[in-house]
């Protein structure tokens, strides 16, 4: 039965932009809705704040760990003893009262701490383009944005930007430029398809990684042969143990990027739904898309100029976290972060240590573990790409 | 049952009381085509369109394939922008509002597409509330949601009947379901104008018949204001108060469905005879496809 009058006055007054945004919906009484279904089925602070505290926890474990291993095991208690026993304020070289101290402090720890950074900016960045491209098989390996960045690095190492201090800061940019350009690629088009076929995308990372690789393969053969076997082992990913310094750029690198992906990880999630809903919720989505875009490249850029080509982690790790914590960037990113971390510490710790006295590189690990992931998840949970 | 169904009877359709201020949408002469503008041989998606939306109003859009339905809906959500014409909303250009206030009046629930993330249907659900969000520098995007986004989430579920879903993954529901999600995403969103393009594709009777009647009394009490897109005759016929039917990017005739709804104009539009007879309830137009071969008495 309609009733006969079957609309509201209408309001009188004139419609501005404030009397357009009123909502309707929201202003039905409150206790009407019992929202704890809602509650309960959605991330929450408190959990959040939960998972993010054992994450970090077990990352500290696990860290502690891997500084024991090694070819010469060092127990908890004289680690312990070497972090606290020496105050910090003296310079370091005062520190290394024994060769225990001098392979803790410059050889492993430096090791640990870029392990864990490159693996976490390497799955943020996995996160990230997951998201944008809405294909859970973007990895910045996969899709060529690592073999970019490589190349750019490759051509600054050719034209003698070597190991300088100048070098710490202008590799990056060569990386972030080589990436910059793999990206522009995926977002042409990512921008002319309505929406992106994910097989596509992974083909044109596999043109685009054939196209990078042979520009490498040519810069490598053209140089000195000791330069060109440094740059072989650079390229197959490795964490050899850095100075400070350049710890201290990469975790700058790294910090500012996860910054500003944060700041938008509400904004992920929804593009994640897809980019027509996304815009129709108010989005400015190419604006967004070229931003993430943009911090991918820089953080994949520093990285790659750092330790070369590691494979997979932003594949992997991001899909891992995401079948066991659920979607929610808010906490996938995050969480991913400290896994990724997590994961290249102990792949590179088993790098260094599963074949003692020769070192096998960790992105040999990585891409041992991650192939067959891939493969997997292509071929068996196809129902889930479609 | 009685229906009030003509457009004289809305309120503003009035042309001396304030026309503009009960419209919802003004569409005026507009033109539109995909690809860039200097693309000048790309074929008109839609040619010189007009086209008014009450305040409070169902209206359906109908029509064959490829005739612009979508594409018109895209338009009223400001998703494209026409070449040619002007969409004012509530008697604001649309040109002039920012992608922001358009989504805090007007929701859009897409065609159904499948899910790759599993988000549960609450996180879903609860993604309408972006454009109501509460901006603070400091909280790094995270911008928890707030006891009044749990409140219209529960409620929008609650209204599309998955409140029993929030925990599921969307990644794991039937088309249906999932449409239910979209529609109540859209719900939470709070708007004055939902946008539905095919609602009812992929839902059973029981759900199809749900959310019209939804529809129905969100118009009713709200003065919720519903354009749907639909190859669903019958259902524009019954649940539509004004049904638009464009050919071939053009505007044929918008009216009432007992006015449009008539054999000579759906074989002008769809080029097909049909069998039109009065609904047992409503008396409103009834469409029925006839069968091939047998004696035709339209």
């Amino acid at each position: 039965m309609m009733p006969a009058a079957r609309h509201p006055t209408p309001p009188t007054s004139p419609l501005t932009a404030s009397t357009l945004s009123a909502g309707i919906v929201p202003s039905e009484p409150p206790t009407i809705a019992d929202d704890r279904p809602v509650q309960d089925s959605i991330l929450t602070p408190s959990r959040w704040w939960r998972v993010m505290t054992v994450l970090s926890l077990v990352a500290c474990l696990l860290g502690l760990v891997c500084l024991q291993v090694g070819t010469q095991y060092i127990g908890v208690g004289r680690i312990i003893g070497l972090f606290s026993s020496l105050p910090f304020d003296r310079p370091v070289d005062e520190r290394m009262v024994d060769t225990t101290g001098v392979i803790l402090f410059q050889v492993r720890l430096p090791r640990v701490m870029l392990g864990f950074l490159v693996g976490s900016c390497l799955a943020s960045v996995g996160v990230a383009l997951q998201a944008l491209l809405r294909n859970p098989l973007a990895d910045p390996y996969v899709l060529g944005v690592s073999s970019g960045a490589a190349l750019g690095v490759a051509v600054a190492v050719l034209f003698g930007i070597g190991a300088t201090v100048l070098a710490l800061s202008i590799l990056p940019v060569c990386g972030f430029v080589g990436g910059l350009v793999a990206l522009a690629v995926i977002y042409r088009m990512a921008a002319t398809h309505e929406r992106l076929p994910i097989h596509s995308v992974l083909l044109a990372g596999v043109i685009l990684n054939a196209i990078f690789s042979a520009l490498i393969m040519f810069i490598t053969s053209i140089m000195e042969p000791n330069r060109s076997f440094g740059m072989m082992a650079w390229l197959m990913g490795s964490l050899t143990a850095p100075a400070y310094p350049v710890l201290a750029a990469l975790s700058g690198y790294l910090l500012i990027g996860l910054v500003l992906l944060f700041k938008h990880v509400r904004v992920l999630n929804i593009l994640a739904l897809g980019e027509e809903p996304a815009r129709s919720l108010g989005i400015d989505t190419e604006r967004v898309k070229r931003f993430i875009f943009l911090v991918s490249a820089l953080m994949t850029g520093a990285v790659v100029s750092f330790s070369g080509m590691i494979g997979f982690i932003g594949m992997i790790v991001p899909h891992a976290v995401r079948l066991v914590l659920g979607a929610d960037h808010r906490l996938l990113l995050p969480a991913s972060a400290l896994v990724g971390g997590m994961f290249l510490m102990v792949a590179d710790t088993a790098a260094r240590t599963l074949f003692v006295p020769s070192e096998v590189p960790v992105g040999v690990i990585t891409a041992l573990a991650g192939g067959p992931f891939f493969v997997y998840l292509l071929v068996w949970r196809k129902d889930r790409l479609a | 049952m009685t229906r009030i169904d003509s457009t004289a009877q809305i309120p503003g359709g009035d042309l001396e009381s304030g026309l503009v201020a009960h419209q919802a949408y003004t569409v005026g002469g507009m033109h539109f085509r995909y690809g860039p503008s200097r693309l000048q041989g790309e074929p008109w998606v839609l040619r010189d369109v007009r086209l008014d939306v009450a305040q409070g109003e169902i209206l359906g859009i109908v029509g064959p394939n490829g005739s612009g339905k979508t594409s018109l809906l895209k338009l009223l959500a400001k998703l494209a922008v026409p070449q040619e014409g002007e969409i004012a909303l509530f008697g604001q250009p649309l040109r002039s509002l920012s992608h922001e206030q358009v989504a805090q009046t007007v929701a859009v629930v897409p065609q159904d597409s499948p899910q790759l993330f599993p988000f549960t249907v609450a996180e879903t659900v609860l993604m309408g509330r972006f454009p109501h969000r509460r901006r603070s520098g400091w909280s790094l995007g995270f911008g928890w949601e707030d006891r009044e986004d749990c409140q219209a989430a529960s409620q929008a579920m609650a209204t599309m009947d998955i409140a029993h879903l929030a925990g599921r993954a969307v990644t794991d529901l039937s088309g249906g379901e999932r449409q239910r999600t979209m529609i109540a995403r859209a719900l939470a969103q709070a708007p004055r104008v939902l946008l539905l393009d095919e609602p009812t594709a992929f839902l059973d009777l029981q759900h199809q018949l749900g959310i019209c009647a939804t529809l129905r009394r969100l118009c009713d009490e709200r003065g919720l204001t519903v354009v749907i897109v639909s190859h669903d005759l019958n259902l524009a016929s019954q649940y539509c108060d004004r049904v638009a039917m464009l050919k071939a990017g053009r505007m044929c005739t918008v009216g009432a469905p007992a006015e449009v709804m008539s054999v000579e104009v759906l074989r002008g539009v769809y080029g097909c005879e049909v069998l039109i007879d009065a609904h047992p309830q409503s008396g409103l137009p009834r469409i029925t496809l006839p069968r091939q071969g047998m004696p035709f008495r339209g």
